[in-house]
């Protein structure tokens, strides 16, 4: 146990910062997130100056274009990211979903097409899973593809598609045989947005901007050869994505909070300085951003020597998401009347936080998976 | 960065846990006279022999919660250790001397160690009035004061404070343990218990509150280990944390218990009370909430 940064560790520390220093643009500091990414092209030029740079696909091997480095400089790419409020590499789902999927099942040809453009931002790709009638429960998907010849012909309809109104591609889970049995009918397919039959409906939110999408397809032809894994097994491969989602999401999420809990400290400074109370939660909200930051490490220990993420790690997203629910409610109680007049700091990020238990994997759902997985209690379903 | 025990810290906690488990198990007579096994513990290097780190120290902590061991463990290595000059830590360390420690006007297990380090940093015989608490095994004694000898050290609030955490982590664990085992055996309208969400995001509950407590711990204990300059608030954190996740595991867990967990007869009761007295003893967590504050924001100024 050493948490000292390693010499290697500390190098690429100091280099990123630097970087970033050198970088960033001043009137992009203080990122608040969400819609934000889509209201010019800097997401892409960021991402890729992030990329050209070094810092896409960190963890990536090296003959896919990835830098091969060990996780724990994703870790301090997130934390430096953090420091430096900074904007993150847009390509979220095709760096942490789609690219992995890729190199676990796809084919050489897959390999080739995409991989080198996902770091670079040439493309943008977005994830077709839930359903309205399948949203936690990923099996019932009823998007159909069915064969014909060279191509399978997708009809249905996908929801809170995050990026998807501005993707190139989609990772899609279909139902290619509505008589096989639960898990055994599914099949995971590429889909290029830009084909004809695809419509993109973006869905405004809660915040009044629109960050995920509805997407319908419509007698939609995609190439056989854009099949990752086999026929009907689109659940095992679907289970790669979202292993790799919660390998490294741990460290994305305490970001946001280590940039929240800056603020926080900030705003209680300028306005409860002499409110005991409120200097007891601004306290346990740092406390509990510590918990959060240690327990990533110890779950990233865990996945260094197995290759598996910890169970640590299904209690972070839980209390992350919880946590920045109580956190922005706090901020945006500290400036009083001001609160809803404010910059939009607070309330925006108030309102943006009542998704956090809803969306990757509800609150309900992830304490299923707990006292299941991680438990050992009888299934309640 | 690597936030994971070694091998030998791996190898360490199962031995701890194996000694524990077979001379405190959960069927003991609980209401009984205690054996501390206190020259076990010497002879094992436990009570400084060894010359663990304090992570490995924490370990122990750790387990001594789990199992509910009811010796001066965490006064004499937890508490008074540090104050010691090297002729006392050999004593202490052969099982020759116990010793306590005052914190806050009150001292642990008064009546059953022979010497304390009293809030001055001087070694006093442990004389005067015992008072009991809520756990049976811990009581807390007011010190009949001479002038006492001065001792070397110094006071490591970092490190007690720290010990108490890892305790708390461990009673939290066990409650825990108690609950999923509970859940998966009782059948109510002809289903485990544990099917049903009410039951099940309870225990969940408290899995994610322990994992949070023992990464501070942790943290708290390779801080003071290493005399990192992030000791004391790291501390303050993982007592704040870890003493609320200990209560509320116990709480929940005598909940999903139903009748049987609010029984004398059942082991429940113990660790709750193990979890009051960590939590009671020494800076509650809103105090030690207001220590961080401190630390981030400055101290208060009046409004």
């Amino acid at each position: 146990m050493d948490l000292r940064d390693t010499a290697e560790e500390a190098a690429f520390r100091t280099e990123l910062r630097a970087w970033l220093d050198a970088n960033l643009p001043e009137e992009k500091r203080g990122w608040r997130g969400g819609g934000q990414r889509f209201e010019d092209d800097f997401g892409r030029t960021w991402s890729r100056r992030l990329h050209d740079a070094g810092y896409a696909g960190l963890t990536w091997p090296k003959e896919y274009g990835g830098a091969g480095a060990p996780y724990s400089f994703q870790a301090i790419f997130y934390e430096e990211l953090a420091r430096a409020q900074a904007p993150g590499h847009v390509g979220v789902i095709g760096l942490g979903m789609a690219g992995p999927t890729i190199i676990a099942h796809g084919t050489d040809e897959q390999k080739r097409s995409h991989l080198a453009r996902i770091l670079s931002a040439e493309e943008i790709w977005c994830q077709g899973f839930s359903e309205p009638d399948a949203g936690s429960d990923l099996a019932a998907a009823r998007t159909r593809a069915e064969r014909r010849g060279d191509v399978y012909v997708i009809n249905g309809q996908k929801v809170w598609s995050s990026f998807a109104h501005i993707a190139d591609f989609c990772i899609l889970v279909t139902l290619s045989d509505p008589d096989a049995p639960r898990y055994k009918g599914l099949t995971y397919l590429i889909v290029d947005m830009h084909s004809s039959g695809v419509e993109v409906r973006p869905l405004r939110q809660i915040t009044g901007e629109a960050e995920f999408n509805e997407i319908f397809f419509t007698d939609v032809e995609v190439p056989v050869s854009n099949r990752i894994g086999e026929e009907g097994e689109g659940w095992q491969v679907a289970m790669t994505t979202l292993l790799h989602e919660r390998a490294t999401l741990g460290f994305a999420l305490t970001a946001t909070l280590d940039v929240g809990v800056g603020r926080l400290l900030e705003t209680a400074r300028r306005h409860a300085n002499g409110d005991v109370g409120v200097r007891e939660r601004v306290a346990a909200e740092w406390i509990e951003l510590q918990a959060l930051r240690y327990t990533n490490y110890r779950s990233l220990g865990t996945y260094t020597r197995t290759g598996i993420p910890g169970p640590e790690g299904s209690a972070i997203k839980l209390r992350w998401s919880e946590q920045n629910q109580r956190l922005t409610k706090l901020g945006r109680e500290l400036l009083g009347p001001e609160g809803i007049l404010d910059d939009g700091w607070w309330h925006y990020q108030q309102l943006r936080s009542r998704g956090n238990t809803i969306e990757a994997g509800s609150s309900e759902i992830l304490r299923n998976i707990v006292a299941e997985r991680v438990l050992g209690l009888p299934r309640s379903r | 960065m690597d936030f994971a025990f070694s091998d030998v810290q791996r190898q360490l906690q199962r031995e701890v846990r194996g000694f524990l488990a077979a001379n405190y198990p959960l069927d003991r007579d609980w209401d009984g006279p205690q054996n501390d096994r206190w020259d076990e513990l010497a002879e094992l290097g436990w009570l400084g022999g060894a010359e663990l780190s304090f992570v490995e120290e924490a370990i122990l902590f750790e387990e001594t919660g789990y199992a509910l061991y009811p010796g001066p463990f965490l006064a004499t290595v937890g508490f008074a250790l540090p104050a010691l000059g090297p002729d006392e830590r050999e004593a202490a360390a052969a099982g020759e001397v116990r010793w306590s420690a005052e914190v806050k006007g009150l001292v642990p297990w008064l009546g059953s160690v022979d010497m304390v380090v009293d809030s001055d940093g001087n070694a006093q015989l442990a004389r005067g009035e015992e008072l009991p608490t809520v756990d049976p095994t811990r009581p807390l004694g007011r010190l009949e004061r001479s002038n006492g000898t001065p001792l070397p050290g110094a006071r490591d609030v970092p490190r007690a404070r720290t010990a108490m955490a890892a305790e708390a982590v461990g009673v939290a664990q066990r409650a825990l343990e108690l609950g999923i085992e509970y859940a998966k055996t009782r059948e109510q309208f002809g289903k485990k218990i544990g099917v049903y969400q009410a039951v099940s995001h309870q225990l969940a509950n408290t899995y994610t509150d322990v994992e949070l407590a023992r990464s501070l711990v942790y943290w708290a204990a390779w801080c003071v280990a290493e005399g990192d300059e992030q000791a004391a608030v790291a501390a303050a954190a993982a007592k704040a944390f870890a003493a609320e996740a200990a209560v509320a595991a116990c709480e929940r867990s005598i909940q999903v218990h139903g009748g049987i967990g609010f029984t004398w007869e059942h082991a429940l009761h113990r660790f709750y009370k193990r979890a009051l007295w960590l939590e009671g003893v020494g800076s509650r967590p809103p105090e030690l909430r207001a220590e961080v504050a401190d630390a981030l924001l400055g101290t208060a100024v009046a409004v």
